[in-house]
């Protein structure tokens, strides 16, 4: 073995004995310093005869190399350990709670308002307003109920001190229908009566001076209205099969219409909707003749009578028409499976955070409209 | 409205089931409400002989009977009935009997030492009257029935049917209109009316009408020598299957009229009465104790029934006390007259009266029909009462002529949307009493005051037909993808609510109206309910916070920590109602942690984040936003602003709440709040979907930072719209994000540090330019007194 081998190896040994970084600058500058062992070494090949350069060269410059890359790995093994070191002191306990960032939420009834804007959008509805304090004419009589009609009472109305330009008392809007009577009547303005397709829904907010387990004096309903030529009951029936499928996510959801009255509509039909029981919870759709199935009203609806397309300024040998109303809250009680109306009012946080929505859950019919 | 099954039977000759009857009634638009059997709470009560009666060893006033109802061995039991004796025949109930009228399971028991199984029972167990003096003794006959059910051998097997009448259907509050539509529907046929007209003889009574516009019709007819008492059964079992009282035979029957045909009639004693009787109108302010018991003040704008004494009637809708028929009536005076419908709805609505007659009348009863009900209810109070009946007297005219409709059949397709053939069309209207000539001129008969036009004329087809048969139709549809129809405003709430929920905030939805105490502080309501359904519930709020202040409260009382409520509604101001989001925030805003120590308490400053948040994403112009102050009185003077476009264009107000407010209104530890005025934010236009050309500065921004020393009650955006305002072209943005106040500094001083961001647009700034810089900021700021901090 041959002087320039036990150098080698002697550095190498250094080499991996260094405990730090000086320690390792220590073994370099001794080995390839400018006064290094190696480095001198180098300097003598010049001296040398070609022949002895041949055999010594690759010797010395296989010891330089080796040192050198033995260094450069030592190097990389004693910061990585350094940092592993420095890691092991930064340890966090990450059982522990980070800041808290409070969840905000959408109330159901907001939800299913943007979920009905959304079906009906596809259906070519826009989303149409309306005030709440609104007149007798607007909310009663355009609506074909003169002042002496019966079904006046079953409105069980709020009235206001203030009276209108006629004289009547102003009072709460007791649906959404008096939203019909404006669109129409913008709509007859415009057009100078003679008209024009309305595809409209009104949510928003409605009241009666009642109050039960079921029945709070201030509630949502959802106004439908379409007025076009040669719309027929039989477009009232598809519109709310596909409404109330499409509202529930459910293809097997059967309607039934009875025949009813409303003072507005003629003919007139209550719509009761089937329903089944799965896992001992009502359930819209399935076998409503099952046993434990059956039916229930879920909206008022037909086809809007001449005379309040008359009283909008529309001629009704020429529009014809269909409209429904349905009560939101009840939507939402039959979709998310809240029981108790009176707690939509409330405010409870535990209840918003139950049954609210995330800011994300927009309904999109890509999604589906229920979240 | 509630009729027996037997009682429609008398009008509807049928083989159909009772559940064919229910579920066609529902079909044709007269729906179910309730299906009731009184027997069967009595199916298990059985006809029983008391074979042996004799004393209870231990007890006076009981005795042991030995009783046969039919089984193998007689029961033993013990019975407290004063009545009880033997070969008397009642109604057993033995044991394991559920007992309706006492509300217990008979079990056997020992009475004072005796073994007693079963027992014999009163009509009041039985929940067939008032009677618990005795037990129930059938007639002797009854012995042959022992053993059988008693529901069975009383007829009480006899289906109560509810319906509801929906307002424009009078034709069926009677039972016999009922029978017409099921006929019609296909469920068999009306039995027809007995003609037969009751023996009369004798000068009809002095009836007039004065008032044709609020009776055109008056007639009268006298039945005396009559004996009033109680109604035979049958009447009884009607009258109580629709839920009427039996009283005495001659109410029995105005009642029993009235439900049967829809006909209500009064019955007036004629020794009570002073001379005839005239409908007139009231005098203004004249008086009548109705059969209520209830004084009424009449006007003249309502019709009575009155003779030389006064009104004995309301007209149409409540007769007099005074007046009635008693048990020792001997003589009556039956009134069938029309009432304007209108007039009658009209007299209801201003006495707040609600009566049978009235529902009836204002919804219009057959005028028609005024001869065939004067001569049902003088045959039923002869055949009932006794007597002799006089001849009918006709004051007046009663509005018969007959609506005739042009009706064309294909209407029933464009409308109701199904084909229905015109022999079939044509066979349902005459069923229901229409009649139809051969150009489809449609006469409609007297009892359907609601049929006007020829829809109604398709409703009337199709509700027989069955809604069932109308076949889906899609609705027309444009092609392609549906077209956005959400308005700006819309999407502005929409993105507003989201975007307040995602910053935390939880949605809540409260009364619109609140108290009067809860408006006050904003200033009170201008909309104040004349009829509230309660104190709390008055005033339409003038400002959402009233509702929330209310909900954190509810919450903080249920142990809610930290309450971050809002609300998208209305406020109700005098000429309009305005869309607003409020929002409160009470409690800790941060919650104590391990990080940063004790719980925090929201401030204004969190609710003028969520403001700014809120605005944002409803597309208000957020960086154009003033501050000012005067955000209403309900805030803390030092701790509220409002947020403006212009001194007049209030977009938002925030705060912290008045301590005055959250006191009175009962929320404790204080509050911040805010209101956003929807409307008030400008309406964006979309015009396109491009955005502006993407240009990124050639050059890269300088940061700056300034302190200054300033007096300590400069608002802070004061200042940096000072040093914005210094060169506007170069300065893109100024912020602050330093404040000190210490003594160092000087009395009613402060310190604000000022970061501002500078954007070269043609050449790198040099050391001169931002020293020129850097004067003109200094210049600026020193216009408010501000001194740069060395």
């Amino acid at each position: 073995m041959s002087d320039i081998e036990t150098i080698k190896d002697t550095y190498l040994t250094q080499v991996a004995a260094a405990a730090d970084g000086d320690a390792l600058e220590a073994v370099r500058v001794a080995a390839l310093g400018k006064k290094g062992e190696i480095s001198l070494l180098l300097k003598t090949l010049g001296k040398m005869t070609p022949e002895e350069r041949q055999s010594e060269g690759p010797k010395i410059n296989g010891a330089r190399q080796a040192v050198a890359d033995a260094i450069a790995a030592r190097k990389d093994a004693i910061e990585s350990e350094a940092l592993n070191a420095k890691l092991a002191t930064e340890t966090l306990d990450l059982t522990l709670p980070p800041p808290a960032r409070p969840a905000g939420s959408v109330h159901p009834v907001s939800q299913v308002m943007d979920e009905l804007a959304e079906i009906f959008a596809d259906l070519g509805f826009s989303v149409a307003t309306g005030p709440e304090i609104e007149d007798d004419w607007h909310n009663f009589t355009a609506l074909n109920i003169p002042d002496t009609h019966p079904a006046r009472a079953m409105h069980d109305t709020f009235y206001f001190p203030q009276t209108d330009d006629k004289g009547m008392p102003k009072l709460l809007r007791t649906h959404t229908s008096p939203v019909q009577i404006r669109t129409m009547m913008d709509v007859a303005e415009r057009t100078g009566g003679d008209g024009e397709p309305i595809y409209i829904i009104a949510p928003g907010r409605t009241y009666r001076s009642d109050s039960d387990a079921t029945h709070t004096p201030m509630f949502h309903q959802v106004e439908g209205l379409v007025i076009d030529r040669n719309i027929h009951m039989g477009h009232l029936k598809w519109t709310l099969e596909t409404f109330v499928r499409a509202f529930f996510e459910r293809d097997d959801i059967e309607l039934r219409l009875r025949p009813s009255y409303f003072p507005f509509t003629e003919p007139s039909a209550e719509v009761d909707v089937g329903f089944s029981v799965e896992q001992g919870r009502r359930i819209i759709g399935g076998d409503a003749r099952s046993n434990e199935g059956g039916w229930m009203e879920i909206l008022g609806s037909g086809m809007v009578h001449p005379n309040v397309i008359r009283n909008c300024g529309l001629d009704p040998d020429v529009w014809q028409g269909f409209a429904f109303g349905c009560g939101i809250d009840r939507l939402a009680m039959l979709k998310y499976g809240m029981d108790d109306l009176r707690a939509f009012f409330d405010g409870d946080l535990r209840w918003i955070e139950h049954y609210g929505f995330d800011a994300l859950d927009v309904p999109t019919l890509s999604g589906g409209v229920g979240a | 409205m509630k009729f027996s099954l037997s009682w429609l039977k008398a009008h509807l000759e049928t083989d159909a089931s009772l559940t064919e009857i229910t579920e066609k009634l529902t079909d044709i638009g007269l729906e179910l409400e309730g299906l009731e059997n009184p027997a069967d709470a009595l199916r298990p009560f059985r006809v029983a002989k008391v074979i042996e009666a004799g004393p209870h060893p231990n007890a006076d006033k009981l005795q042991l009977l030995k009783v046969d109802d039919g089984s193998d061995e007689p029961w033993q039991v013990v019975c407290g009935a004063p009545n009880a004796k033997k070969d008397m025949v009642g109604v057993f109930g033995p044991p394991g009997t559920y007992i309706p009228g006492s509300d217990f399971t008979l079990k056997p028991a020992k009475i004072r030492d005796v073994e007693s199984f079963g027992m014999m029972c009163s009509a009041r167990e039985l929940e067939l009257g008032d009677d618990h003096d005795g037990i129930i003794e059938l007639d002797a006959t009854a012995a042959d029935a022992v053993g059988q059910s008693y529901a069975d051998y009383a007829n009480l097997d006899d289906p109560v049917i509810d319906i509801a009448i929906t307002p424009n259907r009078q034709d069926c509050m009677g039972v016999r209109g009922v029978a017409r539509d099921l006929a019609a529907a296909g469920l068999g046929k009306l039995i027809p009316l007995d003609g037969t007209a009751p023996e009369r003889s004798g000068a009809g009574p002095d009836v007039r009408t004065e008032d044709p516009d609020g009776c055109p019709a008056f007639y009268g007819c006298t039945v005396s020598g009559l004996t009033n008492g109680a109604s035979p059964d049958w009447m009884q079992a009607r009258l109580k299957s629709a839920g009427q009282k039996p009283i005495n035979a001659l109410v029995d029957i105005t009642n029993y009229v009235m439900l049967d045909h829809g006909r209500p009639l009064h019955v007036y004693d004629v020794s009570k009465l002073n001379g005839g009787l005239v409908a007139r109108k009231a005098v203004d302010g004249e008086k009548l104790v109705a059969l209520n018991d209830k004084e009424y003040v009449l006007d003249q704008t309502m019709t009575v029934i009155a003779d030389a004494s006064g009104a004995h009637d309301i007209g149409g809708i409540m007769g007099g006390a005074e007046t009635g028929s008693e048990e020792s009536t001997t003589e009556v005076l039956i009134e069938c007259a029309y009432f304007t419908p209108e007039n009658i709805a009209r007299t209801g609505q201003k006495l707040m009266l609600t009566s049978d007659a009235r529902q009836r009348f204002e919804r219009g009863v057959d005028p028609a029909f005024l001869d065939d009900g004067i001569d049902i209810a003088t045959r039923l109070v002869l055949d009932l009462c006794g007597g002799s009946a006089s001849e009918v007297t006709r004051a007046g005219t009663p509005p018969t002529s007959q609506r005739s409709i042009a009706y064309d059949p294909a209407k029933c397709l464009l409308l109701g949307g199904v084909d229905v053939t015109e022999d079939r069309q044509k066979e349902i209207l005459e069923a229901l009493g229409f009649s139809v000539d051969g150009t489809w001129q449609v006469t409609v008969p007297t009892w359907r005051r609601d049929v006007h036009g020829w829809q109604d004329l398709v409703e009337e087809v199709i509700r027989i037909e069955g809604l069932d048969a109308i076949p889906s139709t899609p609705l027309p549809r444009q092609a392609g993808v549906a077209k956005p129809t959400a308005s700006p405003e819309q999407l502005a709430e929409r993105k507003a609510r989201r975007a307040a929920a995602a910053s935390g905030l939880n949605e809540t939805v409260t009364w619109s109206f609140i108290s009067e105490k809860e408006a006050a502080p904003f200033g009170g309501g201008t909309w104040s309910l004349a009829n509230p359904i309660s104190e709390d519930l008055k005033v339409m709020r003038p400002s959402l916070l009233p509702g929330l202040i209310a909900a954190a409260q509810r919450n903080a009382d249920r142990g809610a920590s930290s309450i971050r409520l809002f609300e998208v509604g209305r406020r109700y101001l005098e000429s309009t109602e305005h869309p607003t989001i409020g929002l409160i925030l009470a409690g800790a805003g941060q919650p104590r942690s391990w990080q940063n120590g004790a719980a925090t308490k929201f401030d204004a400053y969190d609710a003028k984040a969520h403001v700014l948040e809120i605005l944002l994403a409803a597309g208000a112009p957020v960086g154009k936003l003033m501050d000012f102050g005067e955000a209403g009185d309900h805030y803390h003077p030092g701790q509220s602003a409002t947020l403006r476009l212009g001194p007049k264009k209030i977009l938002a107000a925030y705060g912290a709440l008045h301590p005055n407010v959250t006191k009175a209104l009962g929320l404790k530890g204080g509050a911040v709040a805010a209101e956003i005025f929807l409307d008030a934010i400008p309406v964006k236009k979309k015009s396109g979907h491009m955005r502006d050309a993407f240009a990124p500065p050639a050059l890269q921004a300088v940061s700056r930072d300034f302190a200054f020393i300033v007096d300590a009650d400069l608002a802070a955006n004061d200042l940096v719209r000072a040093v914005k305002g210094a060169d506007k072209k170069l300065i893109t943005d100024a912020r602050v994000f330093d404040l000190f106040e210490g003594e160092s500094l000087g009395e009613g001083k402060k310190s604000l540090a000022v970061d501002v961001t500078l954007q070269p647009t043609e050449a790198t700034l040099t050391e001169e330019d931002l020293k020129a810089l850097t004067d003109k900021v200094v210049a600026s700021a020193s216009k408010l007194g501000a001194e740069l901090r060395g």
